[in-house]
């Protein structure tokens, strides 16, 4: 329980941006949200760009065998097809293909867009830091992000972390 | 059980975790301490989240339960 105003906190660094690896920061900070909690997303390295103004994550299948790949509609909606992961992430277009199902399968089953968590998080009062060596590494501006984003570094995480009462690195 | 009055009726079917909660917590705000906010899903993890919501937020579930595929919730603000 934070010292300062005695509501329940959640810390949690987010450190990867595709697609399917967004969604946990935002779906837990927005229900955390929802529960009056305090809660800080800490955007680092790969998460970073889940700042910018102009989402752009993508899902890729290479190195993600577990991912099931189904088409979101049709006869073939509940067969989880058997391409190997090795032919289908060297396939061009894979990756644009895989994101566009995904995005199509979440919507079509009632799951919110990142850009949507995202909204409602900053609604929230959910603190959005980017890290601010990320940015000085990868070449990010402040501009590049959304308003609401403030910029820190890990001294800014840890002071808010060290009240919380869940800390996650996702 | 008499009828309870319900202030505000959310329709959150089709939607799936966390929007019912989020929107929920939403509603709520905009009734008075004692007032019904009556709340439809269609997520079956909704009964779940909606119990751990109302014990962390303090408002009272008077109502969670399943009629003919949709779950329905009445909570009561509570502050």
């Amino acid at each position: 329980m934070s010292e300062k105003n005695g509501r329940r906190r959640l810390a949690i660094i987010a450190s990867k941006g595709t697609l399917d690896w967004a969604y946990p920061p935002f779906i837990l900070a927005t229900a955390a949200g929802a529960m009056n909690w305090e809660v800080a997303i800490f955007f680092t390295f790969y998460g970073l760009p889940l700042l910018k103004k102009k989402l752009d994550a993508s899902v890729s299948p290479l190195g993600n065998p577990a991912m099931p790949m189904k088409m979101p509609f049709g006869p073939l909606e509940k067969i989880d097809l058997p391409i190997p992961n090795l032919i289908m992430s060297n396939v061009p277009g894979f990756q644009q293909m895989a994101t566009a199902l995904m995005k199509k399968t979440f919507k079509k089953k009632g799951v919110a867009s990142i850009e949507e968590l995202r909204d409602m998080a900053v609604e929230m009062d959910v603190r959005l830091i980017g890290c601010q060596m990320t940015m000085d590494v990868f070449g990010f501006k402040k501009e590049d992000f959304i308003d609401e984003a403030e910029i820190g570094g890990a001294a800014t995480f840890l002071e808010f972390a060290a009240d919380a009462n869940v800390t996650l690195f996702i | 059980m008499a009828d309870i009055p319900i202030a505000e009726t959310l329709d959150c079917s089709g939607l799936l975790c966390p929007m019912p909660v989020v929107k929920t917590n939403k509603a709520i705000k905009n009734l008075k301490v004692g007032e019904v906010l009556e709340m439809i899903a269609t997520d079956p993890g909704s009964i779940p989240d909606m119990e751990a919501w109302a014990k962390q937020t303090g408002h009272e579930l008077l109502e969670a339960k399943e009629e003919g595929g949709k779950y329905r919730f009445l909570i009561k603000k509570t502050h």
